[in-house]
């Protein structure tokens, strides 16, 4: 009630809201008024809960700063340790699997179902952040990147062949055991005429059955003398040198005979990281038994 | 002469729009007949820049909702991408700075210039200062747009203009502070009006975050580019100090001080209660301060900010909530105008969403929940519900009240768009919201999804690529509010064309009845 005097006595103009029934404070701006209702009890103590709740936890957890530190807070909590709980966690509990992995050649994982089916998963993981940026999602490529769910390989599909891509990467400058290779430019640098990069590559397109091939003598001596010793002399590919197979359905950059020509004037090479400077050799060789896993491993 | 001696490029360009615009300004102010001062304003207050400043935000609008339309398309469709001026990257911060800082920043100025005199009694201070306060902000806004499509930024969330543009707007600034304190003081009242103490609160604190965040070294005066004073986790702290207050004190107070003038007006009824106002103010304005370390939860921040940042998160739930009481309340004995009055529905609406994201606010500042909504699409419609529901609808109520008082009209041209508009928008944020609620909690799910021995399920690119869908809903939700604002685009335009529409009347309100 005494703050209804103080009122009074400094706000004379105060009066009762006809529709309300409550008092205003007696201000006016531009017609408007206040009205003088107390504050709303639920909000007051809701409010009043929130601080408490803000009191016990900071007395928990680490909060009120005190010169360079802070109080630890009786939890005891860091955000940091939690992290290393985790990560720990997992860590030990895939221990014995990593462990056998480290050891096992990988021709050994493969064959044993209980270390494949782990190191499938462990693979699919590590895949999903290193690999899927050039090779897709569902491993399938693009042009350019080789798809990695069919049964042709560039550079050779058992088990020990993709692991040493993995681990060396293709073309990668910074390892010397990378695996190498280079395409003659066979029109750019002038070592086949105008009319001979068109016989050998109609020739090429007519082993897949290409629009626009011709399967003529001339392309095929042309071949067998500019090409046959990289892609095979039944153009099958020759796995060890990096030669792909020119027969099947399967392209690196596009299926068709345009692409032929292009790669035959001036070709373009594909550059792959050589993953071991950046992962382990556990995780090389579980993305080798998933990549092996995906549908085309021999 | 800066463009002469400019080290980069951009700098140079940039120098060369300020010459055009100062131009181009200067010509028109030539040329333009001075207006026979105020002849037809008997007011006695100084409604030029308030005319002006109500075109302005309805043009900041339309131009800020389109960039963000923009923008949504280009996240559901790269294709759109047009680069380098029309990235993504650009059209970004050109469109969250359209709608904050030309949409809002507009919308404040120009409502507090007008609330302010007749909440006074008190034609504004300083003569034509309230002109340079005006165009200044202007000139800022146009420098800050043209400069993210050149690619200038300090990359600073929401401040990312670099140091000559921010230099320009502390002077503007300083002279709206002096503007609203000279207002202040010469006022015929002999209280002032709780929607000034908001004002003054959000000119006060936006100037502190302002100078703070932005203190930087060029390195040339005749350079675009500037080093941030701080460095590492100061940096980031400095920057989502600044980041939330501006949510805070620009977004939150700023506005509030707009409904706590345009809602009782538009209502004619008293606010609800004078002690909470001065209550939620006060501890709106401690709490809200220290609450930005919760945006930087799980990071180098050393662990007792991050728990601050949450506890003082949690206070600021009631007091934020105070100012949704009071708007509501206030509505007591006028419930029935939300049948028969689309403004006030659409003051109702701000308030209720102002309700709905200060609570979210806080549940998504409570550790555990924003380890599954940081960095995902949650926060997009948490910001958005705040954006376009609180501050879109109440600065649209705000300027459909000024507009036929501002130019002696006796009404709108149309009531009824004014209810188009309402729906448009309505809708437009509830498909926002919520879409952006299952994308971002889908989002978060995936991002954190393990199998039994610890391996990640999904890749990040496949989470990009489930998004999709709910990108082009989002757009189509962001359609229908720029459709809204063009519907009321063409209201104010017609009204100050001094044009009514023939129309069906809404429902007639009811009589008031006193309590028994």
């Amino acid at each position: 009630m005494s703050m209804h005097k103080n009122l009074d006595k400094h706000t004379p103009n105060r009066e009762v809201d006809e529709f309300s029934g409550i008092d205003t404070t007696g201000h006016e701006w531009d017609g408007i008024k206040e009205l003088n209702n107390p504050l709303p009890r639920w909000w007051l103590w809701t409010f009043y809960a929130c601080i408490a709740f803000a009191a016990v936890y900071s007395v928990f957890y680490p909060a009120w700063p005190i010169g360079s530190a802070a109080t630890p807070g009786l939890l005891g909590y860091s955000s940091r340790a939690e992290l290393a709980a985790t990560i720990d966690a997992v860590q030990i509990s895939n221990q014995s699997m990593l462990s056998t992995i480290a050891d096992a050649p990988i021709t050994d994982i493969i064959a044993d179902p209980e270390l494949a089916r782990f190191a499938m998963a462990a693979g699919a993981s590590a895949f999903k952040v290193n690999c899927i940026q050039c090779h897709g999602t569902g491993a399938s490529g693009g042009p350019g990147y080789p798809n990695l769910n069919d049964d042709s390989w560039i550079w050779g599909g058992t088990i020990d062949d993709i692991y040493t891509t993995i681990s060396h990467g293709v073309r990668s400058p910074t390892d010397p055991d990378t695996r190498i290779n280079t395409m003659p430019s066979f029109g750019a640098d002038e070592l086949l005429d105008k009319d001979s990069i068109d016989t050998v590559a109609r020739y090429v397109a007519s082993l897949s059955g290409l629009e626009g091939g011709i399967n003529s003598p001339e392309g095929a001596v042309i071949f067998a003398d500019n090409c046959a010793v990289c892609h095979g002399e039944n153009a099958k590919g020759v796995a060890e040198l990096g030669g792909p197979d020119l027969t099947d359905a399967i392209w690196l950059y596009q299926r068709s005979l345009e692409s032929i020509q292009a790669q035959l004037q001036k070709p373009r090479h594909g550059m792959m990281p050589s993953w071991s400077e950046k992962l382990n050799d556990v995780t090389v060789k579980e993305l080798a038994v998933y990549v092996h896993a995906l549908g085309g491993g021999q | 002469m800066f463009s002469g001696l400019a080290v980069d490029d951009a700098f140079r360009i940039h120098m060369g729009i300020l010459t055009f615009i100062l131009g181009l300004g200067a010509i028109i102010a030539i040329r333009l007949p001075q207006p026979a001062a105020d002849a037809e304003d008997t007011t006695g207050y100084m409604d030029g820049p308030v005319r002006i400043g109500s075109i302005l935000t309805v043009f900041w609008g339309v131009i800020g909702f389109t960039v963000g339309l923009v923008a949504a398309l280009q996240l559901a469709f790269p294709e759109l991408n047009f680069g380098p001026w029309f990235n993504f990257g650009r059209i970004r911060p050109l469109h969250t700075s359209a709608v904050i800082f030309a949409f809002g920043g507009t919308a404040l100025i120009t409502t507090s210039f007008y609330a302010v005199q007749r909440t006074t009694r008190a034609r504004l201070f300083g003569g034509d200062l309230a002109w340079f306060v005006f165009w200044g902000y202007q000139l800022f806004i146009a420098m800050a747009a043209t400069g993210y499509l050149l690619g200038i930024t300090q990359s600073r969330e929401y401040a990312e203009p670099e140091w000559y543009v921010d230099i320009w707007l502390t002077i503007v600034w300083v002279a709206y502070l002096i503007l609203f304190l000279g207002t202040l003081l010469k006022r015929k009242e002999p209280h002032i009006y709780v929607a000034n103490w908001f004002y003054l609160a959000f000119i006060v604190t936006v100037a502190l975050l302002h100078v703070v965040n932005n203190l930087a070294v060029p390195m040339s005066f005749f350079g675009s580019r500037s080093y941030s004073l701080f460095s590492g986790v100061q940096d980031a702290m400095t920057q989502w100090w600044y980041g939330h207050n501006a949510v805070g004190f620009f977004l939150t107070a700023g506005f509030l001080g707009m409904m706590y003038y345009f809602l009782p007006k538009q209502a004619e009824r008293p606010v609800y209660s004078y002690r909470l106002s001065i209550i939620h103010f006060w501890a709106l304005i401690f709490l809200y301060i220290w609450a930005g370390p919760h945006h930087l939860y799980y990071t180098a921040l050393p662990d007792w900010a991050q728990t601050l940042g949450m506890v003082f998160s949690i206070m600021l739930w009631m007091p934020s909530w105070g100012g949704m009481i009071n708007g509501l309340m206030t509505l007591r004995g006028a419930w029935d105008k939300m049948r028969t009055d689309p403004i006030i529905r659409m003051m109702v609406l701000a308030v209720a969403f102002y309700g709905m994201s200060t609570f979210e606010g806080p549940v998504m500042s409570i550790k555990s929940v924003n380890a599954l909504s940081h960095y995902t699409d949650w926060t997009i419609g948490h910001v958005h519900s705040g954006a376009l529901g609180w501050v879109g609808m109440i600065s649209f109520g705000a300027v459909y009240f000024m507009v036929p008082r501002l130019w002696k009209r006796e009404r709108l041209y149309s009531l009824r768009m004014v209810n188009w508009h309402f729906w448009l928008a309505t809708l437009g944020i509830v498909v926002y919201a919520a879409v952006m609620w299952v994308s971002g909690i889908m989002q978060g799910l995936m991002w954190r999804e393990y199998d039994s021995q610890g391996f990640l399920v999904y890749s990040f690119a496949e989470s990009v690529a489930a998004l999709h869908p709910y990108y082009v809903m989002r757009a189509a939700g962001g359609l229908l509010y720029l459709a809204g604002s063009v519907v009321m685009a063409v209201n104010i335009g017609m009204t100050i064309a001094g044009r009514t529409r023939t129309e069906k009347p809404m429902p007639a309100p009811a009589q008031l009845q006193p309590a028994q």
